[in-house]
């Protein structure tokens, strides 16, 4: 094990990233994720990196576009009304099938709304946040550490799909200090990447990256084409964590920063006698279904804790199949829910009521 | 399994973050878990700072205190805000130079040290924060332990060394009220 460090989540991110293979850095400053750029802004410049400060999100993301064209590690960060911005580029990097990194630090919204912890974004993520059909990756870290192993992963993902890897987290992950073992990251080595425009020598024909398509049987083709990756993340990628779901009669869904609050929960609603678990996604996207429809078997109740108005809570429906009641435990607008009133909702779901 | 849970707060520029900051490297540094959340919403652009920090043997939850067992309070409001919620049996460490009441608690165990006094009197005025920690060590028995100095020689960047003895110093003279 290598020396821990304390770092806040933020800074884990951004030193993850760079130990990652990520040399370009794109951001506009937005609270409670600029510790990112700031890190970036004093990196970058002693490695041989870029970090630039565009002028806004939008032009951020379109040099993402750019620098992952040319087939290198890149990556953007921001907050809520700031990836809402962000929304035209990640669709035209899904187009074009682009990798890249995306950082999401969730505050309470909508409109410029907050500055205080939220995951009210969750459909915005995990249905891809822009038009069209596509799906990013979405990676939801619960402690610093994983703020660090979970942005590794989310490159080495996006660039073997082909696709933009989002890390959804929030005010708490971003703000927090927990200790780091950043020596402990692994990377694997970055794939070929064959279709980058990094001219021809004169040996082969052009590579084009394009999301426009006038022929509708081209533009349905690469649809179905990018499904078939989808399929594939969807049946090799899902993550997630179980704790003391062995014989739990009360099922918690939670991620983030709510699963740290359900912990505390569980763990006193057993002192109390109710036989109480946690299944924690780790990807949103791909969502962990098979947990959910095996918990659904022995489990008496659902509930999900989101720190926003019930988004979750649709996938956790639908991954148990409507088996068992779902019920919502939440706070919003940049409120989080205590472990008093997550054990409150525990043990009424265990006496029945909902 | 024993956990600690601290609450810091006060104004902003009390080094009420870097307290925190100290006490959680102490608590990585003698092989626990530890949790640090400052506060970074709108109350602290309204200058007042509050900070969690959690020192465990197992696990760290929710990183958010909001039932702490150590009540650190630099100044009035802190004070009014956050003293219903210390455990029963907890600890309230409050500056008294700042703080002229006492508190209406009469289940937890208070600890009035005037530390912005004796911080300006010894000839650093901005080490309050390291006075009220030395005693908050000695009260919970840890002042001995050998993370002090380490942490400190983590939390203080080595441009600022000569800071390091100062510091000491401080919580030395906090041990000793």
């Amino acid at each position: 094990m290598s020396e821990k460090v304390l770092m806040k989540g933020n800074e884990a991110i951004a030193e993850a990233a760079i130990r990652a293979g990520c040399r370009h850095y794109f951001g506009y400053p937005i609270t409670p994720q600029t510790e990112i750029a700031a890190y970036m802004a004093k990196k970058m410049p002693k490695i041989g990196g870029t970090f630039l400060q565009a002028e806004s999100e939008i032009a951020a993301i379109n040099m993402v576009y750019g620098v992952s064209s040319a087939g290198l590690r890149v990556m953007t960060s921001s907050s809520s009304p700031g990836v809402s911005l962000k929304g035209e580029g990640l669709s035209y990097l899904a187009g074009a099938d682009l990798p890249a990194l995306i950082v999401n630090v969730q505050r309470g919204g909508p409109g410029l709304g907050g500055i205080q912890p939220s995951q009210s974004d969750y459909f915005q993520a995990t249905r891809g946040g822009g038009h069209g059909d596509y799906h990013m990756i979405v990676l939801a870290p619960a402690s610093v550490q994983e703020m660090a192993e979970l942005t590794v992963k989310g490159f080495e993902l996006a660039d073997q799909y082909r696709l933009t890897s989002m890390i959804l987290a929030d005010g708490t992950m971003g703000q927090m200090m927990e200790p780091v073992a950043l020596d402990d990251l692994t990377v694997a080595p970055m794939p070929e990447k064959p279709w980058a425009t990094t001219g021809t020598g004169m040996k082969r024909p052009h590579n084009i990256v394009n999301s426009l398509f006038l022929q509708p049987e081209e533009l349905e083709k690469f649809n179905f084409e990018r499904y078939e990756r989808y399929a594939k993340i969807e049946a090799n990628e899902a993550r997630f964590e179980e704790y003391r779901m062995d014989d739990a009669e009360i099922c918690v869904a939670a991620f983030g920063i709510a699963a740290r609050v359900s912990k505390n929960a569980i763990d006193e609603a057993r002192k109390q006698g109710v036989k109480a678990g946690l299944i924690r996604p780790i990807t949103l996207w791909p969502f962990p279904k098979a947990p959910f429809r095996r918990a659904a078997e022995h489990v008496k109740a659902m509930i999900s804790v989101e720190l926003s108005m019930g988004q979750m809570i649709e996938d956790v429906r639908l991954a148990s199949e409507c088996r068992v009641p779902v019920s919502l435990c939440n706070r919003a607008g940049g409120m989080i829910p205590s472990p008093d009133q997550v054990l409150e909702a525990i043990l009424g779901a265990a006496k029945g009521g909902n | 399994m024993k956990t600690t849970q601290f609450l810091f707060s006060g104004f902003g520029g009390q080094g009420i973050l870097f307290a925190g900051k100290f006490l959680a490297y102490k608590g990585l540094i003698e092989g626990k878990q530890v949790s640090w959340l400052p506060s970074y919403g709108p109350e602290m652009r309204g200058g007042t700072a509050s900070c969690s920090v959690i020192v465990s043997d197992g696990a760290v939850g929710s990183p958010i205190v909001s039932k702490p067992d150590v009540l650190v309070a630099m100044n009035l409001p802190s004070l009014d805000r956050f003293e219903s919620s210390v455990v029963p049996g907890g600890m309230i460490f409050a500056d008294s130079t700042l703080i002229e009441r006492r508190t209406a608690r009469d289940d937890v165990k208070a600890f009035y040290v005037p530390a912005t006094k004796l911080a300006s009197d010894n000839g650093y005025p901005t080490l309050a924060n390291m006075i009220l920690l030395g005693k908050i060590l000695a009260e919970l028995g840890e002042f001995s332990g050998e993370g002090v100095e380490a942490a400190l020689a983590k939390v203080i960047s080595a441009k600022h060394a000569d800071m390091k003895e100062v510091n000491l110093n401080a919580l030395r003279l906090g041990a000793a009220q």
